[in-house]
């Protein structure tokens, strides 16, 4: 940096460019700034729609309070549903993908791993018939005994659904449907620590569990929150099962287990949309635009969670 | 502290293959004991059979006794996790914990044993053992950054620290220099000399020089041929194997007139 300046005109000569190299970055730039134009598009066309419900007076709104007052209890529900799903679904499939990779004998790991992809195959809408027909019913029960002896919880606050059609249950169906890509992911992950890290925890005197502890979970971690991410992405975004399963509508509670849910914004959509007219359309699709900033934060959220510590993340 | 290790007819398999057949050893404590041959002669895998780190891979098992202080390590109700806390083992490729911390990776290994330490006491075994691992004065001054960002001789030496600070019987080394550069090599082992005041120290080479350097006694490790099992052809002080041996084997390969 001290000896010269850089000569004002750069004499560098082209570097010899070969025809596939040259059709190959064309191709890679051009999907890459097509992804961006489809994002942009959608955005743009989000917000475009929208402007007349953010600008209309209060009471055109559907409900006639305002936009916040309607589009808040379903960001609240939507919100509910995935993160209950989410903490359901992240241990259990973190469990499966480290029973899968470390502790079942080989054969039964292969097969335990392909029946857990099927669950991916499984389409929605059989989701939320099994929810409202198998899982609804069968959780009644645990509905009653948790509005009476955690009912102090907001989260369990009474009176009990008798249907059993509430955002506990989509919770729970929305948890086996992320339950998949979670342990996919962390499966991969979990089952590419360098044998280097885990041969050096074993020759510690650790334990197979401290083993996973000490070079397997630290390894796999940005993974798991990766593969987490992409779950919550989906059970934000699921439409079909909770329209089926939940009996929503109701304002905003905190409550899992009675029978006045808040709807979740994508269910509502799917809901609504085949009636509506004018300004409801519009106020759709300013739920519609909050859905996309929200998923959009959840997924900046877990790149920066990921990031924060990528001198220890073991890529160096 | 340092304890005596006597191997008898030990057989090692992957599986069906016999990869080592009939050791008979008897490693001296406060001493290095080096281990040498062509690669695929077995003396890794010997090694890793000392510390029951040779089971982890599936289908791997021995026969045969290793006895440590009159201790069977190889008994019925022995637990491998147990034996791998008396016997500590340093790899070719230095591998310290990347998600950890220096100062974490050094007492990593107590921590597992379930000890709650007090901060002041952990910091006094972290500059112990660094120290012991002549590394303190090198990383003192960034003990929270982590181990990965050293250098390859700097991880070696970290590793050597961590596996020291539990305070083990023995230490087996698995070609702990063949990755680093000779300056580095020289600082491990002038770093051994000083730990076998202590420990007992097993290391497997494929430097004879190094071999002849440090180490008390040496054991030369062949095989017969491609598919055959490794033998431990002959084990006598280093200074008889490599003036004087008893075969004929060790003379050819000690003086690269092998194969």
């Amino acid at each position: 940096m001290t000896a010269t300046k850089a000569p004002s005109e750069p004499t560098q000569k082209p570097a010899v460019r070969r025809p596939g190299d040259r059709i190959f970055a064309g191709t890679a730039k051009a999907s890459g700034i097509l992804i961006l134009l489809v994002l942009a598009g959608v955005a743009a066309f989000l917000i475009g729609e929208a402007i007349p419900a953010l600008t209309a007076p209060a009471e055109e709104i559907p409900g006639g309070e305002g936009l916040a007052a309607y589009i808040g209890p379903l960001i609240l529900g939507t919100l509910m549903g995935a993160l209950l799903a989410l903490l359901v679904a992240t241990p259990l499939a973190v469990a499966i993908a480290l029973y899968v990779t470390y502790y079942a004998p080989r054969r039964i790991a292969a097969a335990m791993g392909y029946v857990i992809d099927l669950l991916a195959a499984i389409p929605s809408v059989v989701y939320g018939f099994w929810g409202l027909a198998v899982l609804a019913p069968a959780l009644r029960p645990f509905h009653t005994w948790a509005a009476d002896t955690l009912g102090f919880i907001p989260f369990f606050a009474g009176p009990a659904s008798s249907t059993g059609r509430t955002m506990f249950t989509v919770g729970l169906v929305l948890a086996v449907m992320i339950l998949p890509i979670i342990s996919a992911i962390s499966r991969e992950v979990f089952s590419q620590a360098p044998a280097l890290h885990r041969e050096a925890a074993l020759a510690l005197g650790a334990t197979r569990w401290e083993m996973i502890r000490m070079a397997v979970l630290p390894y796999g971690k940005s993974g798991v929150i990766a593969g987490a991410m992409l779950g919550l992405g989906r059970a934000l975004g699921e439409t079909m099962a909770v329209a089926i399963v939940l009996s929503g509508g109701a304002g905003a509670t905190l409550t899992l287990i009675s029978s006045a849910n808040p709807s979740t914004i994508a269910s509502n959509i799917a809901l609504k949309f085949p009636e509506a007219t004018g300004i409801d359309v519009n106020t759709l699709i300013a739920s519609g635009l909050v859905l996309f900033v929200i998923t959009l934060g959840v997924n900046m959220l877990a790149r920066w969670v990921v990031n924060r510590r990528a001198d220890f993340s073991g890529a160096n | 502290m340092a304890k005596r290790i006597e191997v008898s007819d030990l057989n090692i398999y992957y599986g069906n293959f016999r990869a080592v057949e009939g050791v008979n050893i008897s490693i001296e404590p406060r001493s290095i004991t080096a281990l040498i041959g062509p690669s695929g002669c077995g003396k890794s895998t010997f090694l890793r059979s000392l510390n029951r780190m040779h089971e982890v891979l599936p289908g791997a098992r021995v026969e045969g006794k290793v006895v440590m202080d009159g201790q069977d390590l190889y008994g019925p109700d022995v637990d491998p996790v147990d034996v791998r806390r008396q016997i500590g083992m340093v790899f070719q490729r230095p591998n310290p914990f990347p998600t950890m911390s220096i100062y974490d990776n050094v007492i990593a290994g107590n921590r597992l044993n379930n000890k709650r330490m007090k901060k002041a006491e952990a910091d006094d075994l972290v500059e112990k053992s660094l120290r012991g691992a002549n590394l303190w004065n090198e990383v003192k001054d960034r003990l929270d950054r982590p181990g990965s960002g050293l250098s390859g001789g700097q991880q070696q030496r970290l590793c050597i620290a961590r596996a020291i600070a539990v305070e083990p019987d023995v230490l087996l080394m698995d070609e702990p220099c063949s990755a680093l550069d000779p300056i580095s090599t020289l600082a491990i082992e002038d770093l051994m000399t000083e730990l076998k005041e202590q420990f007992t120290i097993v290391i497997v080479t494929h430097n004879m020089q190094q071999a002849a350097r440090v180490s008390e006694s040496t054991g030369f490790f062949n095989l017969n041929g491609v598919g055959q099992p490794g033998r431990l052809i002959e084990f006598n002080p280093t200074e008889k194997i490599f003036s004087n041996p008893d075969e004929k084997a060790t003379e050819d390969y000690i003086s690269g007139r092998f194969g």
